[in-house]
């Protein structure tokens, strides 16, 4: 049986279990439901569960164990020339074997035995059943992929076997344990338990995850390229042409991408801050009702909108505008700049500075307010120095985020920021940013052993370093504010 | 006030006092006003930016919404349908439809077919697309053959450009696309009423294609609509398994403390960085087809759990203790108390989290560059496990060509994802409003 229909039937069972279990409950009791210790239900889910869960486990199992050992039959099949190639290479044999096996499996016994010694070529057999070789076929392959499917073929009667032992003893053990006193609500909620801390350990896993995967790359990335040529070299040149030649491993400098990174950040910032600020400001401690409930959320549709929108906007509307406007005061704006990406990013990211720096604002004690309101100063007065400076840490940590959320964006600098890499103070140029180099090296045909590839790992690796140091900061700073006036 | 209880006090001295106060006083006031325009100049710059925002985008793209169609008397002559005299599915299939389209055509405006280049001239009227518009006529209808149908095709992007007004034909003719020639054709056209702007349905039933004219989004709505049912059937109850671990049963240590922070931290790092995650553990190790909806699932689901956890666990926090006290009270165990009377009372809240997680990851574009959704993808996706595209990856392939007729397309698909944005989240503010409860 094939595995989807395994599972469709271990499910099936599962509630065929579940439905039997449960009005055993309530005959066992002749439907007085108050002598059992656990309702029903319980029952049925307690039965499933004790069915199901090893079922589920060795599937499970087989999933993972079945292709790494269905891989070594394969590797052992091959003779030794070909073990001793490289890691891609051989693993080009391997998909091949693999084809070939998935090949011979649409062949009927007679066309298979021709096949496999040898009569009939064993590329030409499997075109004319639609299954396209890359390569010649060589004996060993056909071998190979022979031992595959017998081996293939045991380790599915095998899988079957445990399974219908698992499942008779499950039974027999059921039959035994179902009665009136059973705890059977005790096992369930202690699965249920389980199901909530997998849940949420997902989320650990996937920062693990995240991290593996790229450190695990870019160790291989500077096994091939030195360290001070990624994080000291001021020149970005993979040289995509020498793919694959030993002598020319290309330029990998850190430096100019970090530095478009930095200026159109900073750029943001410098649009966002004192418009979100001031924004914040006036509908925390100005605004009538009415009039934050309308702007606010009016603003914060700008943190709804998708960012290849934004980037959209910087290329066809913004771009062209400074572009023509320097024109007419004579100076020389190229369409994609760091001035277009940073102004539209900025825009982008004001709601994160307003909202949580309202937010921040109106935590801050009334107290300290009417203190000062009383002594006779100024409502801007106040503000500005008695609220502000109590909310500064705070709106500290709200800009951090928000530079984070600068420093990480993609859309829009991949559509107005530009490509080529530029170490420059004018804003008014092209430059190119970390985000927008990892999806060039990245898309396309990839190959993951060339450092042309393998360099976007090193850079996303410090695109998470850097936002991970930022967010871990600003999260810790608002954290302690909010502790601070609870 | 003061001064008036002072004892003593030179006249002068004291008007100087008044003066300064005074004036101080006009200046602190002058201080406050400007403070406030400040806020009130902040605001509406951010109004501004966010109506000039949509501005830019309706304006280039409602033009999208119609398309130049020429309706084309075209003769389904069986000698050209037909093969051997007889008309076959297969001989329909085959047949030479450039050369019908060419003579319908010459034929429509009155041209000299002798005449090489303005035959050359007349084709440029209709879209590339409009031989395959007729070829699908005839499948469609192959008892129409032999006789002369009016068969409404797609003009070329120039005509439409100039349809709606994006080519000014009041300019120099070598400064315009359609020549003086071209032009008295479509007058020509336009007056016995068979070249008219009409509702583009090709936007909502085509995939991409290479001609502006003739491309739509259908394939990359259907593509996003796999990915979102994959988010949904996997990010709500994860999410709302975790936040009920962290918010009901976990107790406060370490542990929890580190998935707190952790989860935080996630919904912080950049989207591009789970496009990595995707391409390095999906795609990488556990093999699964590259550009497929599964995968594009798969890295927004991740994405999008933080979001839907940090909303669930705020509406849970909402629901008050007395509700799980009262249930532990006449009995029942931890976990009937929040599955039975906790939980359903946070569903508007974790609804509203999850909606609004949904359409963070229905505008994400950056991790789908990643995991190779940008491949041409021009057929309909048939289930999670085969080639897609999404509406945002969409967007940005066409806002790289340069053609105008592509931006006014851009455009249209990012009015139509917006409007999907915003009634998803009207939705969202809907269901705050009717189901949320105040304790």
């Amino acid at each position: 049986m094939t595995t989807g229909l395994l599972l469709t039937v271990i499910i099936l069972l599962m509630a065929a279990i579940y439905i039997f279990a449960r009005m055993r409950a309530v005959q066992m009791v002749s439907g007085d439901v108050k002598q059992l210790h656990s309702r029903p239900t319980y029952h049925g889910s307690y039965a499933a569960i004790i069915l199901g869960a090893p079922l589920l486990a060795l599937m499970f199992f087989w999933q993972i164990a079945e292709p790494l050992y269905l891989n070594s039959v394969i590797r052992g099949q091959m003779p030794t020339d070909v073990q001793s190639l490289s890691d891609s290479k051989s693993g080009l044999i391997e998909g091949q074997i693999r084809s070939i096996a998935d090949g011979l499996k649409l062949l009927n016994t007679e066309e298979r035995t021709q096949v496999s010694i040898g009569v009939v070529d064993a590329r030409t057999a499997l075109a004319e059943k639609g299954v396209p070789l890359g390569s010649d076929v060589q004996r060993y392959m056909v071998s190979a992929a022979d031992k595959y499917l017998e081996r293939q073929d045991v380790s599915r009667n095998v899988r079957m076997a445990a399974l219908a032992v698992a499942a008779v003893l499950a039974f027999l053990y059921l039959l035994k344990a179902l009665g009136p006193k059973l705890r059977a609500r005790n096992l369930v909620e202690l699965s249920i338990r389980i199901g909530l801390i997998t849940a949420s350990s997902i989320a650990i896993l996937t920062t693990v995850g995240i991290v593996m995967s790229m450190l695990s790359e870019t160790v291989r990335f500077f096994n091939m390229v030195p360290l001070s040529n990624f994080f000291l070299g001021t020149v970005w040149d993979p040289r995509f042409a020498n793919v694959g030649s030993d002598t020319e491993i290309g330029q990998y400098g850190l430096l100019p991408l970090l530095w478009g990174t930095i200026l159109i950040s900073v750029i943001a910032l410098l649009v966002a801050v004192p418009i979100g600020l001031f924004s914040a400001i006036y509908m925390s401690e100005y605004a009538s009702p009415r009039v934050r409930g309308t702007a606010k959320p009016l603003l914060e549709i700008l943190a709804g909108i998708p960012t290849i929108v934004y980037g959209f906007f910087a290329l066809v509307t913004v771009g062209p505008f400074f572009r023509d406007f320097g024109a007419t005061v004579g100076l020389d704006v190229s369409a994609r700049s760091a001035l277009t990406a940073g102004m539209v990013m900025g825009i982008m990211i004001i709601p994160f500075v307003s909202s949580l720096s309202d937010d921040i604002i109106t935590a801050v004690p009334r107290a300290m307010r009417e203190g000062s309101l009383g002594l006779g100063a100024t409502k801007s007065e106040t503000i500005r120095r008695v609220v502000f400076p109590a909310a500064l840490p705070g709106i500290v940590g709200a800009v951090l985020l928000a530079a984070s959320r600068a420093i990480g964006e993609t859309m829009i600098v991949v559509l107005a920021a530009g490509v080529a890499p530029n170490l420059t103070a004018n804003p008014l140029e092209a430059v190119t940013t970390v985000t927008v180099k990892i999806v060039s090296q990245l898309t396309g045909d990839t190959e993951f052993t060339s450092p042309q590839t393998l360099v976007a790992f090193a850079l996303g690796l410090t695109l998470f370093t850097m936002t991970l140091v930022l967010n871990i900061y600003a999260l810790y700073i608002v954290r302690k504010y909010r502790e601070q006036y609870e | 006030m003061s001064d008036s209880t002072l004892p003593t006090g030179g006249k002068p001295a004291r008007r100087t006092i008044k003066e300064a106060m005074d004036s101080s006083l006009k200046a602190r006031y002058a201080a406050e006003k400007r403070f406030q325009a400040y806020g009130i100049i902040a605001i509406s710059l951010g109004l501004i930016f966010l109506s000039l925002l949509f501005y830019s985008i309706i304006s280039r793209g409602y033009t999208a919404f119609e398309q130049t169609i020429i309706d084309l008397p075209v003769t389904l002559s069986t000698e050209e349908l037909g093969r051997d005299g007889k008309v076959t599915s297969e001989s329909i299939q085959a047949a030479n439809y450039s050369k019908i389209v060419r003579e319908s055509i010459v034929d429509a405006v009155g041209a000299d077919m002798s005449n090489r280049s303005e035959v050359r001239k007349v084709l440029e009227l209709v879209s590339r697309e409009a031989s395959n518009q007729v070829r699908n006529y005839a499948l469609e209808n192959p008892d129409k053959v032999g006789s002369t149908q009016i068969i409404p095709v797609l003009a070329r992007g120039d005509v439409d450009s100039l349809m709606k007004g994006q080519i000014d034909r009041n300019a120099p003719e070598d400064r315009r696309q359609v020549d003086d020639q071209q032009l008295a054709w479509i007058d020509l056209l336009i007056e016995n009423g068979s070249l008219e702007k009409r509702f583009n349905s090709f936007l909502f039933t085509e995939g991409p294609s290479s001609r502006a004219e003739s491309s739509g989004i259908a394939v990359a709505v259907m593509g996003s609509a796999f990915m979102m049912g994959v988010v949904l059937l996997l990010a709500l109850p994860i999410g709302v398994a975790a936040s009920i671990y962290l918010e009901e049963f976990a107790p406060k240590n370490r542990w929890t403390d580190l998935i707190e922070v952790n989860i935080n931290n996630l919904a912080a790092v950049p989207s591009i960085v789970y496009g990595i995650l995707g391409l390095a553990v999906f795609i990488n190790y556990a093999g699964l087809p590259r550009s497929s909806a599964v995968v594009g699932g798969l890295v927004l689901t991740l994405m999008t759990l933080p979001t839907i956890i940090i909303a669930t666990r705020a509406a849970l926090r909402a629901v008050p203790p007395s509700i799980r006290e009262a249930a532990l009270g006449v009995g029942a165990s931890k976990n009937q108390a929040v599955f039975h009377h906790v939980l359903p009372l946070a569903a508007p809240g974790v609804m509203t989290g999850t909606i609004i997680g949904l359409a963070q990851a229905l505008g994400e574009t950056a991790p789908l560059l990643m995991i190779g959704m940008v491949a041409f993808v021009n057929d309909f996706p048939t289930s999670p496990w085969s080639p897609a595209t999404a509406v945002p990856v969409q967007i940005f392939l066409w806002a790289n060509s340069a053609e105008r007729a592509f931006v006014e397309r851009t455009s249209a698909a990012i009015i139509i994802l917006l409007i999907f944005l915003i009634l998803m989240n009207a939705l969202a503010v809907f269901l705050r409003k009717r189901f949320e409860r105040r304790w």
